[in-house]
């Protein structure tokens, strides 16, 4: 089948790549921008280890073709933060041991991200259910929670505070 | 898990659907979500050659609300669905269903098109749908038709739609009264091994009217005109809800399965149907 070319914004910049239909966004993202946050877990859309975000939406990029991706705006774990930048969430993760292997860790922090976008100020209950679709393999969920819980008030602290 | 080869088009009206569909027939598939046929596609369960990307067609997105009549475009995602707050208010039973749906990037995905139309017995909306009594809207060649949702699911993956036709909208009456989607499922993610969604409309002390209807208990959703017939007129007290589980039960006809034997399924949707009618009717 011929290939196609599909143009998509990653992280804020304009990217072309020439794929085949068949080609599911996970791979593209890894092997052809070389953005190996996102992690291919499962492959079945269970784990969550592959969410990215297009169009202010959580998406497990193994459920999906990258032409589907054609004009879109996608965000991974690499458009959060960098490693002398960390993101709130990153920092918050790090800080109260938000992670033990680390495999699901982009997922969920990207999945966190937009929970927050959506609701800044969750329960606990809440950001459970929020997150529901990222499991953790280390069982680390606790630590998990608290961790979006932290970054959560640490974000709102920080918008008060520039009021 | 990769797919085979297909081919790939975006059409931005349906008209510009139906002609790719006319064109490959048997060969062609719409795409809604994806996150049913995506999955199937990769294990090589669904063959597609011509897949058909329904997200650029803009007149199959949306919610409207005229009057208590309610129509929902087939490309509408559960997520858009329970961020709502018009739906909640007109017909509060679709969030609360939709919310027990996958999980939350399912969910930004999933259509409720996709759901109803894919034939999965499975899926939440199509059980939901017979107890609306909902009406889906499909259009072919020969332009455009209507099927009551409790005469559209045949079998397992078998509807009334033909595979040339496009299932472009949902419409059903505002329900009124009190509702509930009861699901019983093994883990977020899972299908239910027992679902059950219920409406009850009260006069008084009295059930004026109800509708019961379950998913995954067949291979079709089932909507179980007894047990309504056992719930009207009554007080919905014990005996009556006791009574409209008996006649609901009579009318599935669950499969073993990973989710466990006939016995226990039988066991859990008892439970999940007892439950539905009592909330839908605490909240009546």
């Amino acid at each position: 089948m011929t290939k196609q070319i599909v143009e998509m914004m990653v992280n804020g910049e304009t990217r072309e790549v020439m794929v085949e239909p068949r080609e599911l966004l996970i791979y593209v993202l890894r092997e052809q921008l070389r953005l190996t946050g996102p992690h291919v877990g499962c492959e079945t859309s269970h784990c969550g280890a592959c969410t990215v975000e297009i169009n202010g939406k959580s998406v497990k990029s193994c459920t999906m073709f990258a032409v589907q991706a054609q004009g879109a705006e996608i965000t991974t774990i690499e458009g959060l933060g960098s490693p002398d930048g960390l993101h709130v969430l990153q920092e918050s993760f790090k800080e109260h041991h938000g992670l033990q292997c680390g495999y699901c860790t982009p997922g969920m922090i990207t999945r966190a991200h937009r929970l927050l976008q959506e609701n800044p100020n969750p329960t606990e209950e809440e950001v459970r259910f929020g997150m529901a679709g990222n499991i953790c393999r280390c069982t680390g969920y606790q630590n998990i929670v608290k961790s979006i819980l932290a970054a959560a008030a640490e974000i709102n602290s920080a918008s008060e505070a520039a009021q | 898990m990769i797919p085979p080869s297909f081919e790939y088009h975006r059409p931005t009206d349906v008209a510009g659907a139906l002609a790719v569909l006319a064109e490959h027939g048997d060969d062609a598939r719409v795409l809604a979500g994806g996150h049913s046929l995506i999955p199937m596609m990769k294990l090589r369960m669904a063959d597609v050659p011509h897949l058909i990307d329904l997200q650029d067609v803009a007149a199959l997105k949306g919610i409207e609300i005229a009057g208590d009549q309610i129509t929902i475009g087939a490309m509408t995602t559960q997520h858009e669905l329970i961020a709502s707050d018009a739906l909640h208010a007109a017909a509060p039973i679709i969030r609360e269903a939709a919310l027990q749906i996958a999980d939350p990037q399912v969910r930004y995905m999933g259509t409720i098109g996709g759901n109803v139309a894919n034939g999965d017995p499975g899926n939440d909306m199509p059980g939901l749908m017979q107890c609306l009594d909902a009406r889906f809207t499909l259009e072919g060649a020969d332009g455009t038709r209507t099927v009551a949702a409790r005469s559209f699911y045949e079998a397992a993956y078998m509807t009334d739609r033909d595979d040339e036709e496009i299932l472009t909208h949902i419409s059903f009456a505002a329900p009124r009264g009190g509702y509930a989607y009861e699901k019983q499922k093994r883990k977020i993610g899972d299908y239910a091994t027992a679902a059950c969604a219920a409406l009850i409309e009260r006069e008084g002390d009295k059930v004026a009217s109800a509708s019961v209807a379950m998913t995954n208990l067949s291979d079709i959703p089932v909507f179980s005109e007894a047990a309504a017939a056992a719930l009207a007129g009554s007080a919905c007290d014990d005996a009556a809800v006791k009574a409209a589980v008996a006649a609901a039960l009579e009318d599935i006809d669950p499969t073993e399965d990973n989710r466990g034997p006939v016995e226990f399924k039988m066991h859990v949707a008892g439970i999940i149907i007892s439950r539905a009618i009592q909330r839908a009717w605490s909240r009546a």
